[in-house]
């Protein structure tokens, strides 16, 4: 079972959100602050990081960045619509998914195990290594690497990007790749995709302004080239 | 020549004023016709023209008196010491008196005169003709009735004359006299005089309409010194119609105007303040809700991710504690949905409602909806024509859907219909339409207005339902934020049908 680190600073939805998880057979460690959850980090070694948002000194957005730079852990955050923060920030700076407060456990841990689900991408007769343009991309280990270097993906980017380059030039609604991509049953917030698909941008295009692999069809979704 | 009683300063310019007040677009230039400016400037003209001409009427009749007076008095006099001198030889005869009457005609004062003669049936004259034609029988009644003679003043023809009887008298005492039979009569011309009044009919009219223009000034002035507060009244009103509350009109002087715009003023303080107030009032009570339910999220964050622990557990508890926590779990849930529709229904109030639009297959989307709630038995039906495509919140449009269905079902009656379809509007672009229609019994008349009212409780008996009692509120607010309009009524068959319709925004393919 994933071994998960919880970020967040009120005790009662703390509390509650460990305790039920770990009910569910998690493994959970807890931190009330962004400090405290960043040093439990290296020692803990969890496999997801539950963030909340709104945090006394350091927060949520700031924890996710820090984590960011050295990590491509998956990361959920934690959020209150209407709270003072805006989810786009948040994603922005590199979250994978996140859940509205208050949740039940169920709700939870079924956006963990979608995070963490990995995408069987090599599917029969496909080669598992592509090439792409300068990107080349591995299916069956789960690696990007552009004009021969690595890239350091997310886990909701590597997944966009298997699904897209899947089907080189064929449309997805921001809707198909919420479902596909995120397992959002319910109608989703699509700015999830939109910032998601702004990060990989930033990683992969040549210009992020001009994109030339994860294009634009405006009205429509977005598709992998024509390169 | 006095004022004319129908040009009288009565409310005759006013009158067709207030036929245009009613009277459409065309007729509102005539109304301004008849403005202000306008009446101000009348009024000043009529008084201009009562005075001057009172006072020109005035002069001129005091002036015509004296005037023809003094021609008279003198001709009168004159004529009567000219009889009392002349001797007449009784009985009258002819031949000698026309010689006696040239001698007299002669001897005219202030101007010559005609005369004549009469003694019983006797006719003589200084002229040719025996007869005057400008005698009348009232001056020859006059003449016999008083023996200090009697004059006339006539106009024959155009030319005015005067005409003067003088009997001759016997002397029969001091006082004492006897009329002869004889009468005489003078007839002057009167023209120079006539010419005289007619000069003084000219100068008067001559200076009275100077006036008349001089008057036009003080009455331009005095309008636009009552107009320029009333166009900026009338400014200022307009402002404050159109919602800017801290308009002020400049209060010059000390007159009735100024007193006007300094009620203006203090009203329209005194309104902004009351304004600010009940904004403040209302911002106040909504961030009081606003807060309320942020305050009550956290704890139920933390309550309902262990509702489950407590559920899976209560199956090993003894019946009454396993009945108390599977009531906690359910309330707890319930009071999750509302704390959220409560947070909703504060973002739409405070305008922080966002709507992430995206364009939809809405038949797909609809279809989606009803397959995550497990509607997809017989209890809904569909009419979803394919191809419909629109630019909507997807994540509003579902709840919009879901919870007309879910109404629909719990309050209507199965199976309940939901229709798709476009049609074309006169003015603006063309709308989605979905209707979302029950079998059960209606909605009762009384209930239909407030059906979207929030908490509003369709059966007084009734108590809480499932839903949080903002459900449609919320919906009529979701589809507010697409610039659509949601309806509630009945069949003609029986059952409940809402209508929603949204706009739909022509979106260029591709790009």
């Amino acid at each position: 079972m994933p071994r998960v680190l919880l970020i967040e600073d009120d005790p009662s939805v703390r509390e509650g959100v460990e305790l039920g998880l770990r009910r569910r057979g998690h493994e959970v460690r807890a931190a009330a602050t962004g400090e405290a959850g960043l040093a439990a980090l290296a020692e803990f070694r969890p496999d997801l990081l539950l963030l909340d948002l709104m945090l006394p000194g350091m927060n949520g957005v700031q924890v996710c960045r820090r984590v960011r730079e050295r990590s491509q852990l998956p990361i959920i955050m934690l959020t209150a619509r209407g709270d003072d923060f805006d989810v786009v920030i948040g994603l922005e700076a590199g979250a994978d998914d996140y859940i509205v407060k208050p949740a039940r456990t169920e709700v939870i841990e079924a956006r963990i195990r979608a995070v963490l689900r990995r995408l069987d991408g090599s599917g029969p007769g496909r080669p598992a290594v592509e090439v792409h343009g300068d990107l080349t991309i591995d299916r069956s280990a789960l690696t990007v690497a552009k004009g021969g270097r690595p890239l350091a993906l997310a886990p909701s980017e590597i997944k966009l990007l298997l699904h897209l380059s899947a089907a080189p030039e064929q449309v997805f609604s921001r809707q198909q790749l919420l479902e596909h991509v995120w397992e959002h049953n319910f109608h989703a917030d699509a700015r999830l995709v939109d910032a998601c698909v702004a990060r990989l941008r930033g990683k992969i295009e040549d210009e992020a302004g001009s994109p030339r692999y994860v294009q634009t069809l405006r009205g429509f979704g977005y598709r992998f080239g024509p390169l | 020549m006095t004022t004319d009683p129908g040009a009288g300063p009565g409310p005759r310019p006013g009158r067709p004023r207030r036929g245009a007040r009613t009277a459409p677009g065309g007729e509102r230039s005539r109304a301004r016709a008849f403005g202000l400016r306008t009446r101000l400037l009348l009024a000043f003209l009529l008084v201009a023209v009562v005075s001057a001409g009172t006072t020109a009427a005035l002069t001129y009749r005091e002036a015509r008196t004296a005037l023809l007076k003094t021609a008279q008095d003198t001709a009168v006099s004159s004529f009567r010491d000219h009889v009392q001198q002349t001797g007449f030889g009784l009985p009258v005869r002819k031949e000698g008196l026309e010689e006696v009457l040239r001698d007299l005609a002669r001897k005219g004062k202030p101007r010559p005169w005609v005369v004549f003669a009469e003694y019983g049936s006797l006719r003589a004259s200084s002229g040719e003709n025996p007869v005057s034609t400008v005698i009348t029988p009232e001056l020859r009644r006059a003449a016999r009735a008083n023996p200090r003679g009697h004059f006339e003043r006539v106009v024959k023809d155009g030319v005015p004359y005067l005409t003067i009887a003088m009997p001759t008298v016997f002397k029969t005492g001091p006082d004492d006299v006897l009329p002869t039979g004889l009468v005489l009569y003078a007839v002057m011309r009167m023209t120079d005089e006539q010419v005289n009044v007619d000069a003084l009919l000219i100068a008067a009219r001559d200076g009275a309409l100077p006036g008349l223009a001089v008057a036009l000034i003080p009455g331009l002035i005095a309008a636009r010194s009552v107009l320029r507060p009333v166009r900026q009244l009338h400014r200022a009103t307009r402002s404050l119609g159109s919602g800017r509350l801290d308009t002020r009109i400049p209060v010059r002087g000390s007159d009735e105007l100024a007193d006007l715009a300094r009620t203006f003023n203090e009203s329209t303080g005194q309104l902004e303040r009351s304004v600010r107030e009940l904004r403040e009032a209302e911002e106040r009570a909504r961030r009081f809700a606003s807060d309320v339910s942020h305050e009550l999220r956290t704890p139920l964050a933390g309550m309902l991710a262990v509702t489950e622990v407590l559920e899976e557990d209560a199956d090993g508890l003894d019946a009454d504690t396993a009945r108390a926590v599977r009531l906690v779990s359910a309330e707890t849930g319930k009071l999750a949905v509302l704390v959220e529709d409560l947070m909703e229904i504060s973002r739409f109030d405070a305008r922080a409602a966002e709507l992430n639009a995206d364009e939809v297959d809405v038949a797909e989307a609809i279809r989606k909806t009803l397959h995550n709630r497990h509607w997809t038995d017989d209890r809904v039906r569909t009419e979803l024509p394919d191809g419909i495509r629109a630019r909507l919140d997807p994540r509003r449009f579902d709840l919009v859907i879901a919870n007309l269905v879910g109404n629909a079902l719990k309050h209507g009656g199965a199976p309940v219909t939901v229709r798709l379809r476009t049609a074309a509007r006169s003015a603006g672009p063309p709308v989605l339409i979905t209707e979302v229609a029950d079998s059960g019994p209606g909605i009762r008349p009384a209930v239909l207005p407030h059906i979207f009212d929030r908490f509003y409780k369709a059966d007084a008996a009734r108590t809480r339902s499932a839903g949080s009692g903002l459900g449609l509120a919320i919906t009529l607010e979701n589809v507010k934020l697409h610039g659509g309009t949601i309806s509630a009524g009945n069949l003609p068959g029986g059952g409940a049908v809402f209508t929603v319709e949204i706009p739909l925004h022509a979106e260029e393919a591709g790009g």
